[in-house]
């Protein structure tokens, strides 16, 4: 069991520095962070000292070992040019804007499309579920990015009821001093609503198309069946004995889904000016911030690392079959 | 459950009459924010906004291109090589400290040692202090802009700047990147305090009550930036009325700003000269002065301005726009196509050639779409362009290799006066002295010659007539393909007095707006 676990962790040592390597290597091809640090008059010369100064003339592998030395000594990732800040700071900072978008994305997804999902796989053939599935459609083929604008367009503009741009009045959660949340005032909600909607508007569809499949395969079993034949309320037949087992392969996806929506918050972030960590890396990417890109995608990497290391090795102790296979 | 109810109720009103209570807030949505508290640090739009705001010049720009007395009173010229500035007594920094002559030196000092400064400060001598309240700027040769450049001259409180911060570090360095006391602290005499600042999300100032110049009809007491990037989304803001004030607005968003009746649209024009430049190391077939002529005969820039900028900018044929010392009124516009065609023969390319181009495409408005109608422009004259666009982060490093035949530059005179665009953009590159800097491939003796005398020369009649003459050689040249100047853009609620704090500079004064 000790050398599966000492494998297992060789790998993920091994898995980060080629992920690392490869951040480091495509850094050249970004632009060239010193032209956004200084104004367009700054010489040539001038120039070349700054990035002397920087350490970027070194050699790649110099620049690279440098990088990885203060990140294991140190848990040091560099410093961001753009925010002039230690990177780690920097990408922690952003952290909850998009934390907190993904969690009312959530709940959004959660309670729309569990009661109507579940309504339109027990009504399937009236006019509400009709309406729920092709409007599904045409929720999953808008591109995000339009959905916002019209949603802003609507709520902001036109009705003017939301605001539109942001994440209002934020107050400091447990006085941690990084993480401020605007889960907590009025305003602050207010800003989610618009953002989280039209995040959602890609996952939702999905789930209530996933809620009725599953739940219209659960009602043809045989134990459902019986429990018709038992002479069970539809109530609980419906709510107790169906839904709970349609429930657990969508709990699966959920999850999945959930980590993906990370991702899709780059847009939603880019429409909404949301302070989150998928604005945080389009800036870093428009002005060649190096540093903190690098440090982001050893980041996020190391998380999926860390997560899947850790699940690789639960499984060992759960089930000695992986173990086996793992040594030959 | 009925009592929460009541209790948010009244949590939300008691919470939207207080928003409303406080004095004049302004919200502003740019952008950008600048990149730091230092004005020293950067020589850039964003920081030269906010010097004019949590600092003073001793001099600033006026609508028209005149000089306003700030931190000095009066100036005068003692000789040839010095000017006397007399400063305004009684004028406090916001850490509470007395302005006087030893801050002026001091910042003057400081900047020599910037990077970004030090070019434009070349021609000085020093700073020297006369008595408290009077000081002496000498330059090397004589030098004809020195009271343009006072319009840099923001004075930094020194006392302080001086010292050492918690990490042992002097206050008044200079970093680019690291800690600093001075990237991220703030005194000057200017109209605002800096009280929060998260960078690209919220700045925050509030009106300095000790602020000197009480004849100043501006009223707002809170000032609030909000950097929005995203074009639809910060129109949208103002829309919304989430933001009373806007810059830039899209071209595309004109209409709907002027036919939306809760704001309005501002506009002015800029001095900023959108050009395409001609390498003629690169591709022999640009040294040709015929084919230049060609290629600017063939550029329907009126046509851009009219379709691409929605009229906002003004069709240029020269370098300096009207008002400044080298605008010649007699250079004009010469789109004609069957000329174009006629000279393309005549130099021996009836058939056309091939050239690659490159333009950036998120630095000037519009300037992808520039680039494209430009190639297809010259397409009819049988030139074909290979084009790549790309984001003014990788774009300048490519501009700086010269990495294609014609090249997209835009220049906004840092002096607003004409000598400056010849001095980066058209006289021959020389890696010493600094000057063409940004010029591919153009150069004729006459024109540096021109633009250099003209540097000391301090009779302003012959100094305009010396820069005309540059504005014309560079015309009968061809040196360049002229587009426009762009014009600063400015969108806001219907109460927003912007007209009377805008300029040329796009340095919109808001020490000085007035909110009704």
């Amino acid at each position: 069991m000790l050398a599966f676990i000492v494998r297992r962790i060789i790998q993920a040592v091994v898995v980060m520095m080629v992920i690392s390597l490869v951040g480091f290597s495509i850094k050249d091809q970004i632009g060239d962070p010193v032209r956004d640090l200084v104004g367009e008059r700054v010489t040539p010369a001038e120039r070349a000292e700054i990035a002397e100064k920087m350490g970027l003339n070194d050699p790649f592998f110099t620049q690279y070992f440098r990088f990885v030395k203060n990140a294991v000594t140190k848990g040091d990732l560099g410093r961001s040019f753009l925010y002039n800040k230690p990177n780690l700071e920097v990408i922690i900072h952003h952290a909850p804007a998009t934390i907190e978008l993904v969690f009312g994305t959530a709940l959004i997804i959660i309670f729309i499309s569990l009661p109507l999902g579940v309504y339109c796989a027990l009504r399937p053939r009236t006019l509400l579920s009709r309406f729920t599935m092709s409007f599904s459609t045409l929720g999953v083929s808008m591109p995000v990015y339009l959905t916002a604008i019209l949603l802003i367009f609507l709520f902001a503009i036109h009705w003017q009821v939301l605001p539109s741009y942001g994440r209002g009045e934020t107050i400091d959660l447990f006085g941690l001093g990084w993480w401020s949340t605007g889960m907590l005032t009025v305003d602050g909600i207010r800003h989610l609503i618009l953002p989280c909607v039209s995040l959602s508007t890609l996952m939702l569809p999905l789930f209530i198309r996933l809620i009725r499949s599953e739940m219209m395969e659960v009602l043809e079993t045989e134990y459902i069946k019986y429990a018709w034949a038992k002479g069970l309320s539809p109530a609980r037949v419906w709510m107790v004995h169906a839904f709970k087992n349609t429930l657990l392969p969508v709990i699966t996806v959920f999850g999945v889904q959930v980590g993906i929506m990370f991702a899709f918050t780059l847009l939603t972030e880019l429409v909404f000016q949301w302070p989150g960590m998928g604005f945080m890396f389009l800036e870093a990417v428009h002005r060649a911030d190096i540093s903190l890109l690098i440090a982001y995608l050893v980041v996020v990497a190391s998380l999926f690392v860390f997560v899947n290391t850790v699940v690789d090795i639960l499984y060992g102790f759960i089930n000695p079959t992986v173990r086996i296979t793992g040594t030959k | 459950m009925k009592k929460f109810t009541y209790l948010l109720l009244s949590l939300m009103i008691a919470l939207s009459f207080s928003a409303s209570a406080g004095a004049k807030t302004l919200k502003v949505g740019l952008d950008a924010d600048p990149v730091s508290l230092d004005p020293q640090v950067q020589l850039s739009g964003g920081m030269l906004q906010l010097s004019h705001w949590v600092f003073d010049p001793l001099v600033r720009w006026t609508q028209d291109l005149t000089f306003e007395p700030r931190l000095a009173t009066k100036w005068e010229r003692v000789d040839e090589l010095t000017m006397r500035f007399y400063l305004r007594k009684g004028v406090k920094f916001h850490s509470g400290n007395t302005f006087s002559a030893k801050d002026v030196k001091w910042s003057f000092d400081r900047m020599r040692k910037s990077a970004d400064f030090k070019g434009l400060l070349e021609p000085f001598d020093g700073c020297y202090i006369v008595d408290d309240y009077t000081v002496d700027v000498k330059t090397k040769k004589p030098y004809a802009l020195l009271l343009n450049m006072s319009t840099y001259f923001f004075a930094m409180d020194s006392e302080f700047y001086t010292g050492t911060d918690a990490n042992g570090q002097p206050k008044d360095m200079i970093l680019k990147v690291g800690e600093s006391f001075a990237l991220n602290n703030a005194s000057g005499t200017g109209p605002f305090i800096v009280t929060k600042r998260e960078h690209n999300v919220v700045l925050e100032m509030e009106r300095f009550k000790d602020y000197w110049d009480t004849k100043s009809p501006g009223n707002v007491t809170k000032f609030i930036l909000t950097p929005i990037k995203e074009n639809a989304t910060r129109v949208a803001a103002l829309l919304s009325g989430d933001v009373d004030f806007i810059s830039p607005v899209p071209p595309q968003d004109f209409r709907r700003i002027h036919s939306d009746d809760k704001v309005k649209l501002v506009t002015i024009s800029g001095g900023r000269i959108i050009t395409f430049q001609m390498n003629q190391n690169r591709n022999p077939a640009l040294k040709d002065v015929r084919v230049r002529q060609a290629i600017v005969h063939a550029v329907n820039n009126t046509g851009i301005v009219k379709k691409i900028m929605k009229g906002t900018a003004t069709v240029a044929a020269q370098q300096g726009p009207r008002g400044y010392v080298g605008y010649k009124e007699s250079l004009k516009p010469r789109y004609d196509l069957n000329k174009a065609k006629a000279l393309m023969k005549e130099a021996g390319y009836a058939n056309g050639f091939e050239v690659t181009m490159m333009a950036p495409n998120n630095r000037y408005v519009n300037d992808a779409k520039i680039a494209e109608a430009t190639a297809q422009m010259l397409g009819k004259i049988g030139i074909k362009v290979n084009l790549k666009t790309m984001p003014k982060a990788q774009y300048w490093n490519e501009f700086d290799a010269r990495a294609a035949d014609i090249m997209m530059i835009g220049w906004h005179s840092d002096t607003e006066d004409s000598g400056n665009f010849s001095e980066f953009l058209m006289m021959c590159e020389n890696k010493e002295t600094g000057y063409g800097q940004y010029n591919s491939g153009y150069c004729n003796p006459k024109v540096d010659e021109l633009v250099l005398a003209a540097q000391s020369e301090t009779d302003l009649d012959k100094r305009a007539a010396m820069l005309q003459e540059v504005e014309q050689i560079l015309y009968d040249d061809a040196a360049f393909v002229p587009f426009h100047w762009q014009n600063h853009s400015y969108g806001a609620k219907k109460n927003i007095q912007v007209k009377p704090i805008i300029n040329a500079m796009n340095f919109p004064y808001f020490g000085d707006l007035v909110i009704e």
